[in-house]
């Protein structure tokens, strides 16, 4: 039976999703303003965006988020991989709820906390901060993500195909080669931009664990946040969200519609 | 049967084997660190590299161990309820944060609820617009509002050309603010555990209730709403935990009394250098949020059994 | 002439460019127990819908005991719907399932308990109170369904492929037990079903519908002896169709096969001239090794046999490739006959129903 939307709920769709868009709207639109003041259009100009690119340490900090987003992500994608497994597969196994709750907790768990925790660990084993702390931190956050987006898919995998690959003479190993993970394969790609994501979005747990000379971007964003509003920070963040968009919308058409965006 | 072929229990020992490695991470880079909060939190701070005398440590032998022990100082958490400090940064975290969490709840229902009612064909995308601005980065989403709600900003801007107020209204750097920034970047975790759990519904029970007599009204709080409790349970939970423990948000958008246990944290352990009472602080607000984050977990983990 | 409970008028229903229900006119008696019949698509589940109030029709009018119901929402109708899915609230016990109705309705606790315990028991499921729908049985979600449907104490019950998701064994039983309690509360019921078979054991009167539009409306017997139109005669149960011209004579019209079967009879009264379909049910078509006496007669051979315990079914292959179906109780004696068998088959031309195609 077709139904057609009632007008209130058409005007509650419009008003949440204005809400959530219309900030981020005004933040791009004010990224092509000549003017140094928001409240002034002093007219159309790229002129934020040639100064970004004269900001040396602005740049050297997208390369290092990059390069940790990169790595993170990578990790994440593999352990998130086998914690689904592990979860579907292993049935019921002690450890499975201590499992499960170390899982859940990170996603949840306020991020000055565990980024309170890890430095205090770094310390305590006496392992200097920089790069790869950030990484350690940021892939043990990020598996936990990737762990829940390729579980779904796993979960509702259909466990006849593996029968199906050894009832005609495949190994396990040989199936879930050529069967499970073709086809848990856009979960996993779309677990790891989830975690490259989260990754180069983080402020609080970076700026706990890294050291001198591995300051990321958001720790650079933030720090100019705090002295004012400025359009060259308008122009940084739309090139962010266009970054975002053009990867998320390669990653669709990549997976395929059938792939699903990860509920996160 | 060949001996190649698994068997479940087969591959149930090679998926256990598999999990060896996420929990070995997990317990080294996320269990251990919480151990080594709480040991923190007991010993005294000091001026020096570590900022805190060490404690409980197990490299003098099992003879050392007693003076180990009597070095366990309780000095931090003492401090947390002698200084009014920390309470009301306590408190109004709580207070803040539920505050935030009621708002959400409030918009991001009917947002849910006319999703779930959309046609289906329309539902993937409005998912995606839900979900779309977690993608986008956090803080940049934060400095949106600073442009916005500075006296100097947008919204004051367009009211008083608009001649609705005459003088700009403080809404930067007000607790207004802060509640703003919170419910706009938790908004998408509200609104998808409770689309979730209402587009499941079966419609016909509406129309069971309405067919018994019940009003659309009546049927709403009858059937829809207990229905989708859970999905509203999950997305509170999913606000308030880490609303509680937020820190970017008080810091950019609230101003310097706006307190918020993340930022108190915060500058106990960057400014004033004291990290037993930074872990303390930590300590408490986890078992502060215990409750909540192990009922998520139940919630959450109820839903993936083998 | 007393007011029917239900009285339709000339109603319509379009959903995009699919008319559902098509200028649909009928009435329902009190203490009826009635039948809307037909395929997927028909048209029928809308019609019930426009009863209970969930959809509004385009044109035309619905009266309820005598009250004309536009613009009364569901929830102040006096018709309750027994759902396809039974639709019962998870998060409620059986007791508050069934008391819901009775709750909207303002009366107090004590009266619910007593109805809803009354209803427990008519339904044979005391002492299921307090579960939750999820801990029942097929069939017992079902008796719940009927019993909530019926607390608010209906005029007309709605009954929604009641059947469907029971298991065959049970579908008798159940069917035998809604009917025990529509006589015993004489309440009206109304089901909607796709089971001729169901409508027809249930059901004293039986409207057919197609495409939007009632074929016909009638007692089980009249709808599956007295087919008015080909396809209430191809729906309802099996039937052979034979090809025929009604011709004008002497003697007024007559019907002239012209298939496989020679025949010729008089047309009943207000037949065009032109094409027409002879429908006979094969229980009626008779079979012999030797002529029939038959006045339409023909001749083929047995393709086929089946016995099926209570029947059964030969299909013979006449001279033109076409197939007879003629059926016999097994209870009943006669000749045996046998696949390769060569038969004549013929009908009485009193059994055959003369329809336009």
């Amino acid at each position: 039976m077709n139904r057609r939307i009632g007008a209130h709920h058409i005007a509650a769709l419009v008003a949440g999703f204005a809400f959530l868009y219309v900030p981020i709207a005004l933040l791009i639109l004010y990224s092509f303003n000549a003017s140094r003041l928001v409240t002034v259009w002093g007219g159309f100009s790229t002129r934020w965006y040639g100064e970004l690119l004269q900001n040396e340490q602005l740049l050297s900090s997208v390369w290092i988020s990059l390069r940790v987003a990169l790595l993170s992500g990578a990790f994440s994608a593999i352990l998130g991989t086998c914690a689904a497994y592990a979860l579907v597969r292993a049935g019921r196994f002690r450890g499975r709820t201590i499992f499960s709750a170390l899982l859940y907790s990170p996603m949840i768990m306020p991020e000055v906390i565990v980024g309170l925790a890890l430095l205090l660990f770094f310390v305590a084993i006496g392992l200097e901060r920089g790069f790869w702390t950030v990484v350690i931190a940021h892939t043990t956050v990020g598996m936990c993500f990737a762990t829940v987006v390729i579980h779904a898919r796993l979960a509702e995998f259909d466990r006849s195909l593996e029968e199906a690959a050894m009832d005609l003479g495949a190994t396990p190993a040989t199936t879930f080669r050529t069967v499970t993970l073709p086809i848990c394969a856009p979960a996993i790609v779309a677990a790891f931009l989830l975690a490259f994501t989260i990754s180069l979005d983080d402020f609080v747990l970076a700026s706990f664990t890294a050291g001198t000379g591995s300051t990321t971007l958001p720790m650079r964003i933030y720090s100019q946040v705090r002295l004012g509003v400025s359009p060259q920070i308008n122009a940084i963040s739309t090139l962010m969200i266009a970054a975002v968009a053009v990867m998320l919308c390669v990653a669709y058409f990549a997976i395929g519609r059938k792939g699903r965006a990860p509920a996160a | 049967m060949t001996g190649e072929r698994a068997s479940p229990q087969a591959e149930g020992r090679s998926a256990r084997l598999i999990s060896w490695a996420p929990l070995a991470w997990l317990l080294l880079f996320f269990a251990l660190p919480f151990v080594i909060v709480l040991k923190i939190s007991f010993s005294r701070q000091r001026d020096g590299q570590p900022p805190y005398e060490p404690v409980l440590d197990p490299s003098g032998g099992l003879s050392n161990l007693i003076d180990e022990a009597r070095k366990f100082s309780l000095e931090s958490y003492s401090s947390l309820l002698s200084d009014s400090l920390y309470l009301e940064s306590y408190l109004s975290s709580i207070l803040i944060a539920g505050a935030a969490t009621i708002l959400a709840l409030l918009i991001a229902y009917p947002v849910a609820y006319a999703m779930a009612r959309a046609p289906r064909r329309w539902q993937p995308l409005l998912v995606i617009l839900a979900i779309a601005p977690f993608w986008t980065s956090f803080l940049i989403r934060i400095y949106a509002w600073t442009m916005i709600l500075k006296d100097e900003g947008l919204l004051n801007h367009a009211l008083m050309s608009v001649g609705i107020i005459a003088a700009p209204i403080q809404i930067y750097a007000t607790h207004w603010a802060v509640l703003i920034g919170i419910v706009y970047s938790y908004l998408p975790f509200m609104i998808l555990p409770i689309y979730n759990a209402l587009e499941k519904q079966d419609r016909t029970l509406i129309e069971a209730a309405l067919d018994l007599g019940a009003t659309r009204l009546r049927a709403f709080f009858c059937v829809t709403l207990p229905l989708s409790l859970r999905g509203v349970i999950a997305g509170c939970l999913l606000v308030f935990i880490p609303a509680v423990g937020e820190f970017v948000i008080p810091d950019l958008l609230g101003s310097s009394d706006t307190l918020m246990i993340g930022r108190t944290l915060w500058d106990e352990f960057a400014s004033a250098r004291n990290w037993p009472g930074a872990a303390a602080l930590a300590v408490v607000m986890l078992v502060l949020l215990v409750i909540p984050i192990g009922y998520y977990q139940r919630m959450q983990s109820a839903g993936d059994r083998p | 002439m007393t007011e029917p409970l239900v009285r339709i008028e000339s109603v319509s229903k379009h959903f995009g460019i699919v008319q559902a229900v098509d200028q649909v006119s009928l009435q329902i008696d009190r203490g009826e127990f009635f039948a809307l019949l037909g395929p997927s698509g028909c048209g029928k589940t809308t019609l019930m819908r426009l009863l209970a109030g969930f959809e509004a029709p385009d044109t035309g009018r619905i009266f309820i005991d005598g009250e004309d119901m536009k613009d009364v929402p569901p929830y102040r109708r006096p018709v309750n719907m027994m759902f396809q899915s039974y639709a019962l609230f998870p998060h409620m016990s059986v007791a508050r399932n069934i008391g819901f109705g009775l709750l909207q309705q303002g009366l107090p606790r004590a009266e619910i308990d007593t109805r809803v315990a009354d209803l427990l028991r008519l339904v044979r499921l005391e002492g299921y109170g307090e579960r939750r729908p999820d801990q029942l049985s097929g069939g017992q979600k079902q008796r719940v369904a009927l019993a909530r449907a019926l607390a608010p104490r209906p005029k007309l019950l709605l009954l929604d492929e009641p059947l469907a998701a029971l298991d065959r064994k049970l579908r008798e039983e159940t069917q035998f037990e809604l009917m025990h309690v529509q006589r015993d509360l004489g309440i009206a019921f109304m089901v909607v079903t796709h089971d001729q078979d169901e409508a027809m054991a249930m059901a004293q009167r039986i409207a057919l519908m197609r495409a939007g539009c009632i074929e016909q409306i009638g007692d089980a017997r009249s709808i599956y002896e007295e087919p008015q139109t080909l396809f209430v005669a191809e729906f309802i149960g099996e039937i052979n169709l034979f090809d025929a011209n009604i011709v004008a004579s002497d003697a007024g019209p007559r019907v002239i096969g012209v298939g496989p079967l020679q025949f010729s009879f008089a047309a009943p009264a207000g037949m065009p001239a032109g094409f027409a379909k002879v429908a006979v049910r094969p229980e009626r078509m008779v079979m012999s090794h030797l002529r029939t006496a038959c006045a339409a007669e023909g001749e083929g051979i047995i393709a086929d046999h089946a016995w099926l315990g209570d029947i059964s079914v030969w299909r013979v292959s006449m001279g033109d490739g076409r197939i007879v179906r003629v059926s016999r109780g097994n209870a009943e004696a006669g000749a045996v006959f046998s696949r390769g068998d060569r038969v004549f088959v013929g009908f009485d031309p009193a059994s055959a129903r003369v329809l336009a195609s």
